[in-house]
């Protein structure tokens, strides 16, 4: 008398397919992250030594290491941080704590999607015409980093901005109420409360960046340039675009050379993603609030 | 009995004026994005437009398939290169957009606990995949794959750089839809599980119609993911200009275009505002596509 109808079976059958299938759909979007990374092991793991990551590039890129790419990227990440960290801090902390809900907050807000939108190469564009020719800063790190830190500004931003509003309201009232301005209340309170999800953001900025290729073509990374740099005006070679050149402009290159810098530049994306990926566990773990 | 006397002499006016001083920094920190979109128009228009008061054949850009700017009568026609974009785009959506809406439903109302974070990281891992790694891909793996499954005689075509680009856009969706979805009222799910809905008819019934102009941004800014891509494109679509009549076909995107071609030109001679010409064209679209992809959010909270 109370058994499931025929209504009710057929229903739950229905749920059960649309699970699996589901499920099976998800699988189809990540398997190919699994693959990948087992490709680029296999292929590109014997050719990671000491020596790889420490030398130059030698007879035409079809041999030796990548050492000066490795550096270069360093170079370019640093610069670019040293730029985009700031403006995103103070960026995310008026649209956290100061910002009226009119209609400049809102161009922001649409200002900020529209940069994180713009295509990489648009970039390319604007840091060629603005920072190289405009600014004379001519093909250079500086020029480079620029146009990398214009990029990325919304990672820091969006993720400051989060990490902000997750500080309870009481606290900053506790400390106006004390007397205190909004700017003390911001440095000694809001900032120290949610400084370890702003360097989440960062890490994971330094990873986008570290990755950038378009970007960097034209405004200050080279194709071949066996040495370091040795200041902001130099042209530096980079991972990302050694990749690209090795992989398709360098005749003869061995066939594992391409797979060893792709392993060694996803292993440093991924590592710096897994960095940020923990950072945010352990805060969540943590917060008391 | 003595008049309290502050601490230190003007500390209340120092912090005062700290405070104002912070605070115009932060604006200008805050306008910082605007005044960027805004420079990011003027400096590539600065260099683009002097191609449209040289004479710019717009007719030729829109309706002609022949980009020959190195020739000795050099033409200019982008139609090749936007169906190229068009056809490498299109076949993304159609991988992602149902893998991507897929995920984002197992994900946020079918998985739980540890296979959700364990997907979830996985999707952020498929997300940090740097563009020029994805073009490596195509060009190794996926052209092999495609060599061998369709036994043709070349795989760098719409068909690859579709995959590759379908890969590229869909955490992105998936991230987004999945919030849409989360930003659902339970009160809505337990109304219908009240009522004998079994979890499936909850969503296809209640939890969708209701998330519905979240799930379009997500396609929509998934779009516009794919049709700025650079560098997985012009890897693996092949690089030649062509319309498409096949996913087997070679093609040539405008991204990859300005990419490939932007090193080789002089400063401000005719190819090199052409290039920049393009860049204004992209800059528009993604412009418009991701302006529409906020008014259809705002929708939501209006409606």
């Amino acid at each position: 008398m109370f058994g499931p109808t025929a209504r009710t079976v057929q229903d739950q059958l229905v749920e059960r397919r649309v699970r699996v299938g589901l499920g099976l759909v998800t699988a189809v979007l990540v398997l190919p992250v699994v693959l990948i990374l087992g490709v680029l092991v296999v292929k590109g793991g014997p050719m990671i030594s000491m020596e790889f990551l420490f030398s130059d590039p030698t007879n035409g890129m079809t041999e030796g290491g990548i050492f000066p790419a490795l550096i270069g990227t360093v170079w370019l990440v640093g610069f670019a941080l040293l730029f985009s960290v700031p403006v995103g801090i103070a960026a995310a902390l008026y649209l956290s704590e100061y910002a009226p809900d009119n209609w400049v907050t809102r161009a922001i807000n649409l200002a900020i999607i529209n940069l994180a939108g713009v295509p990489s190469i648009v970039h390319a564009l604007f840091g060629l015409g603005a920072f190289v020719l405009f600014a004379g800063f001519g093909t250079s790190i500086l020029a480079a980093s620029l146009t990398l830190a214009v990029m990325t500004l919304p990672v820091v931003i969006v993720a400051t901005r989060e990490s902000l509003q997750a500080v309870p309201m009481e606290f900053r009232e506790a400390c106006w109420s004390m007397g205190a301005t909004r700017w003390q209340t911001i440095w000694r309170i809001v900032l120290p409360n949610s400084i370890t999800g702003i360097l989440t953001g960062v890490i994971l900025e330094v990873s986008r960046t570290a990755g950038e290729t378009a970007p960097i073509m034209f405004t200050g990374a080279a194709f071949f340039l066996p040495f370091l740099p040795e200041s902001v005006w130099d042209q530096t070679m980079a991972m990302s675009l050694h990749l690209f050149v090795v992989s398709t402009q360098v005749p003869d290159v061995p066939e594992a050379l391409p797979y060893g810098v792709a392993l060694v530049m996803i292993l440093m994306v991924l590592t710096m993603n897994a960095l940020s990926i923990g950072f945010r566990m352990w805060l969540r773990g943590r917060r008391k609030w | 009995m003595a008049a309290p006397s502050p601490a230190r002499p003007g500390a209340r006016d120092l912090a005062w004026a700290g405070d104002k001083l912070a605070q115009g920094v932060i604006f200008l920190g805050g306008i910082s994005g605007i005044l960027l979109v805004i420079g990011i128009f003027v400096f590539v228009s600065r260099e683009g437009l002097g191609f449209v008061s040289n004479g710019l054949d717009l007719r030729e850009f829109l309706t002609s398939p022949a980009w020959r700017p190195t020739s000795n009568h050099p033409t200019f026609g982008a139609l090749a290169l936007m169906a190229g974009t068009a056809s490498v785009t299109g076949l993304a959506m159609l991988v992602s957009v149902p893998l991507s809406l897929g995920a984002a439903i197992f994900i946020g109302e079918f998985a739980k606990g540890r296979t959700r974070e364990l997907l979830k990281v996985l999707i952020e891992m498929l997300a940090a995949i740097p563009s020029v790694v994805w073009g490596f891909i195509g060009l190794t793996m996926m052209n092999e794959l495609i060599i061998d499954v369709f036994n043709v005689p070349v795989g760098l075509n719409v068909l690859n750089a579709g995959i590759i680009l379908g890969l590229m856009a869909a955490p992105i969706m998936t991230t987004i839809a999945e919030d849409a979805l989360k930003a659902v009222p339970d009160g809505y799910r337990q109304a219908a599980e009240a009522m004998g809905a079994t979890r499936w008819q909850v969503i296809w019934r209640v939890v969708i119609p209701a998330a519905k102009n979240g799930l379009v941004a997500a396609v929509l800014l998934g779009v516009g993911r794919g049709f700025g891509e650079t560098m997985a494109v012009l890897m693996a679509s092949g690089h030649s200009i062509n319309i498409p009549t096949s996913p087997f076909d070679s093609v040539r995107a405008l991204t990859a275009t300005i990419a490939a071609e932007l090193g080789e030109t002089a400063v401000g001679s005719e190819h090199y505002q052409a290039l920049f010409f393009l860049g204004i064209f992209l800059f528009v679209v993604t412009f418009a596509i991701n302006l529409t992809a906020d008014l259809v959010v705002r929708g939501i909270k209006n409606g």
